[in-house]
């Protein structure tokens, strides 16, 4: 067979080895430009049913981030409900504790996914992916007819604080599903037993540590002294308490001087004493498992937290344990804002990205979670409050959760929220391992605000960091 | 022949292609391409970062939390050597040659010879979780609880800025101190006893003995560890970032180059920044081994 290519052994072993060469070298570590077949998917028409124009034959990849809410609120709850819709849309669920190392490189790559719970310790930087324009602009989610009824807007279906922190650059990107709310937690039966009652003022909050202390019975209050920020919350808030919302507006913009204003200082210095005087004997060395738990076991009486922490403790807390939660006391006569204002703001992060295969599946994702049927099961499933307005309604929930939504309910407009440390994470870990030696007495608290000033100085002035302003 | 050298030639050039190639692509590139990206301000997610040259570089002059970290692998640069040879010769020699008749270890030497080797075979992260726990600030600690059992105030090992250093110093030679045992255990088993006999009918006692016979005759061994502990100094991560509170702290007091690193990368997103740090340790590290290569030659004692 005279037609036949002759190839030598020594030229096939030379070619086998040359093959992995260049494909090493073109998928190294350097980012490579790769050509964009996301958009190419022909646009199928929108309708009432399928507002986003989404192809009812394509996959949709799905990430969720498996934390303190697990995993199955997603598999049980929402992907169920999303095929009772689309029952030929083939959903592939995934979760992981590490969103960035599993995702990152897939958006250097130019393929993620189509939905991602981007949420946790390792979550991929926000500030990061707007920058990029790898968001997808999700207002025609928000313009969107509900779930539940094509009569009503999404937009009108959920609280406006997420459309408020879900918008970088001006663009609603990011979808915070769970309302955290913010306050002091204790053990409502172990303060009926002892008689103790939950602060009003600031004065009654350190007489009540005067007398836990007094008690012998266990510590007045404790943070989980390993991350600092469990702490930096209540600070700021009560900053907010005392100098009106604007304090916390001034820091997220980088204002001249925001740190170290008087009500910083004097919120600064109120904890600080906390710190000195009334602490849980190792607090410095405790992550916020083993506080919690330590107050499950009637160790300690106060910490700071959010209201994912009663589902968090499930497995330690005695079942007659019954957590409660009270905002920030009063401070003093000339507190600017009124006895029960709070700190709570969406978290629960879902994003989805714009160059992913399937983007409109990936909206349409989302506007089943928002569904009444959806949200209303998953607060239940996890015992915590949605974002989606009276989704609640009529569930049971359990002692915490009902506390902290009564919170809510009486805060009313008197709700503040910061996004300087989602924005700036360098500002973060500065506050982070300033707060914690604040608490243990390493610097006072001119210096702590000081400190503080002097980082956000530095990310004001980096040409390298985007700003952001609200 | 000609022909036939250039046969030959070609023949050896095809063994030592693909390692070489092999070499260059997983070795080398990735390297080149650090340097690239340190000069880039990639923040991991596009596919066309902007040039910026020198910009990443100019800033790491001004990152305090970068100098404390370099100041931190510094200390450990000079401290962790320094004890852990200190302590491993101490061992090696009672190990070997400490004992009572001056040629053979001490009582139980074969045991401790595996018991010092031992926290060599654990994984660092499982490590640093282990110490974790020892060094938990309440009654739960192993150290702590005895202590406040007494009365004494619990120590904050890893919460107290102060003492956090010391206790990831002490970690790191707690782990390194068995192989450096090993490693000068045999070399002291290849001088010959005869010596060690001939000192003692001279009169050595056991200091002499350590600091005019083993110590010099040990020194290619000791060179060697020097050399392997320093660049552990350098390199130092996974210690500090699994065990220390919030990677690095409390309050970046056990911070290292390293840890620096992966914060910009994948806390920060700052890549190009991360790579610029990256390149400056990658010049530390050689510049290191350079030195202490360079220093400490010395004539090999022939026996």
């Amino acid at each position: 067979m005279p037609n036949t290519p002759h190839i030598s052994r020594r030229e096939l072993l030379r070619g086998a080895a040359l093959v992995p060469v260049a494909g090493a070298l073109a998928a190294c570590a350097t980012p490579a430009a790769k050509p964009s077949a996301s958009s190419s998917a022909a646009p199928v028409a929108t309708s009432a049913a399928n507002p986003f124009g989404m192809a009812d034959n394509k996959p949709l990849e799905v990430w969720i981030f498996d934390g303190g809410f697990g995993q199955d609120y997603a598999k049980n709850i929402h992907q169920p409900l999303f095929k009772s819709k689309h029952p030929n849309v083939e959903i592939k669920h995934n979760a992981t504790k590490e969103i960035t190392k599993v995702l990152q490189p897939r958006f250097a790559g130019g393929n993620p996914p189509d939905v991602i719970d981007n949420s946790g310790a390792n979550a991929m930087d926000f500030g990061a992916l707007a920058q990029d324009g790898q968001l997808q602009d999700l207002t025609p989610l928000l313009d969107a007819p509900s779930w539940d009824d094509p009569n009503t807007k999404v937009r009108d279906t959920i609280d406006q604080a997420v459309i408020d922190l879900g918008t970088y650059d001006g663009t609603f990107s990011v979808l915070g599903y769970v309302n955290y709310i913010f306050g002091i937690w204790y053990s409502q039966k172990a303060f009926r037993d002892n008689g103790w009652e939950a602060p009003k003022t600031w004065d009654e909050f350190l007489k009540l540590c005067e007398t836990i202390k007094k008690s012998g019975k266990m510590a007045p209050f404790t943070y989980a002294g390993k991350f600092p920020q469990y702490l930096y919350e209540p600070l700021l808030t009560m900053a907010a308490k005392i100098g009106g919302a604007e304090v916390l507006v001034n820091i997220d913009n980088l204002e001249d001087g925001a740190w170290k204003t008087d009500a910083m200082k004097a919120s600064a210095t109120a904890w600080a004493e906390i710190g000195a005087k009334y602490l849980m004997e190792g607090t410095a060395g405790l992550d916020h498992v083993q506080t919690q738990t330590a107050q499950n076991k009637y160790k300690v009486a106060m910490l700071p937290s959010g209201s994912w922490l009663e589902n968090e403790q499930k497995t330690t807390t005695p079942s007659d344990f019954e957590y409660g939660m009270f905002p920030i006391p009063d401070f003093g006569g000339s507190d600017k804002m009124p006895y029960g204002m709070l700190h709570s703001q969406p978290s629960e992060n879902f994003i989805v990205p714009s160059k992913s295969a399937n983007p409109q599946g990936g909206m349409e994702y989302l506007r089943a979670m928002l569904s009444k049927k959806a949200a209303g099961d998953f607060s239940e499933m996890v015992k915590t409050v949605s974002v989606v307005k009276g989704a609640g309604e009529g569930r049971k929930l359990s002692p915490g959760a009902e506390s902290a939504t009564k919170a809510f309910a009486a805060a009313g407009t008197n709700v503040v929220y910061y996004r300087w440390q989602t924005w700036y994470a360098q500002l973060k870990d500065e506050a982070i391992a300033a707060t914690g030696e604040l608490m243990t007495g390493g610097i006072k608290p001119d210096a702590y605000l000081e400190r503080l000033q002097k980082k956000a100085d530095e990310i004001k002035k980096d040409s390298s960091i985007k700003k952001y302003k609200r | 022949m000609i022909f036939n050298r250039y046969r030959r030639g070609l023949f050896i050039t095809s063994f030592l292609a693909a390692p070489v190639i092999l070499y260059l692509v997983y070795v080398i590139s990735p390297y080149i391409q650090a340097f690239y990206i340190a000069m880039t301000d990639w923040r991991g997610v596009t596919a066309t970062p902007t040039f910026i040259g020198l910009d990443n570089f100019k800033r790491l002059f001004d990152d305090g939390t970068f100098w404390k970290a370099v100041t931190h692998n510094g200390a450990l640069l000079v401290l962790l050597p320094l004890i852990t040879i200190v302590i491993a010769l101490f061992f090696a020699f009672l190990l070997n040659v400490g004992g009572a008749q001056g040629t053979s270890g001490i009582r139980g030497s074969k045991f401790y010879r595996v018991v010092f080797f031992f926290p060599q075979v654990l994984a660092v992260a499982v490590v640093a979780v282990l110490f974790q726990q020892v060094f938990r600030p309440d009654g739960s600690g192993m150290l702590n609880g005895p202590l406040m059992a007494l009365g004494v105030k619990p120590i904050g090992f890893l919460s107290d800025p102060g003492v956090a250093f010391w206790s990831v110093l002490g970690v790191m030679v707690w782990q390194a101190v068995g192989f450096y045992v090993v490693l000068f255990s045999a070399g002291l088993a290849s001088i010959p006893r005869d010596m060690f006999e001939a000192a003692q009918i001279d009169g050595a006692g056991r200091v002499s003995l350590f600091f005019r016979i083993t110590l010099p005759l040990l020194w290619d061994t000791v060179q060697v560890a020097w050399v392997y502990l320093g660049i552990l100094a350098l390199d130092v991560f996974a210690i500090v970032w699994v065990m220390t509170d919030q990677h690095g702290g409390p309050d970046w007091s056990t911070t290292v180059m390293a840890a620096e690193i992966y914060r910009n990368a994948f806390q920060y997103f700052r890549f190009g920044y991360a790579s610029a740090l990256g390149v400056v340790m990658f010049f530390f590290t050689v510049g290191f081994a350079i030195l202490s290569l360079r220093f400490s030659r010395r004539e090999r004692i022939e026996y």
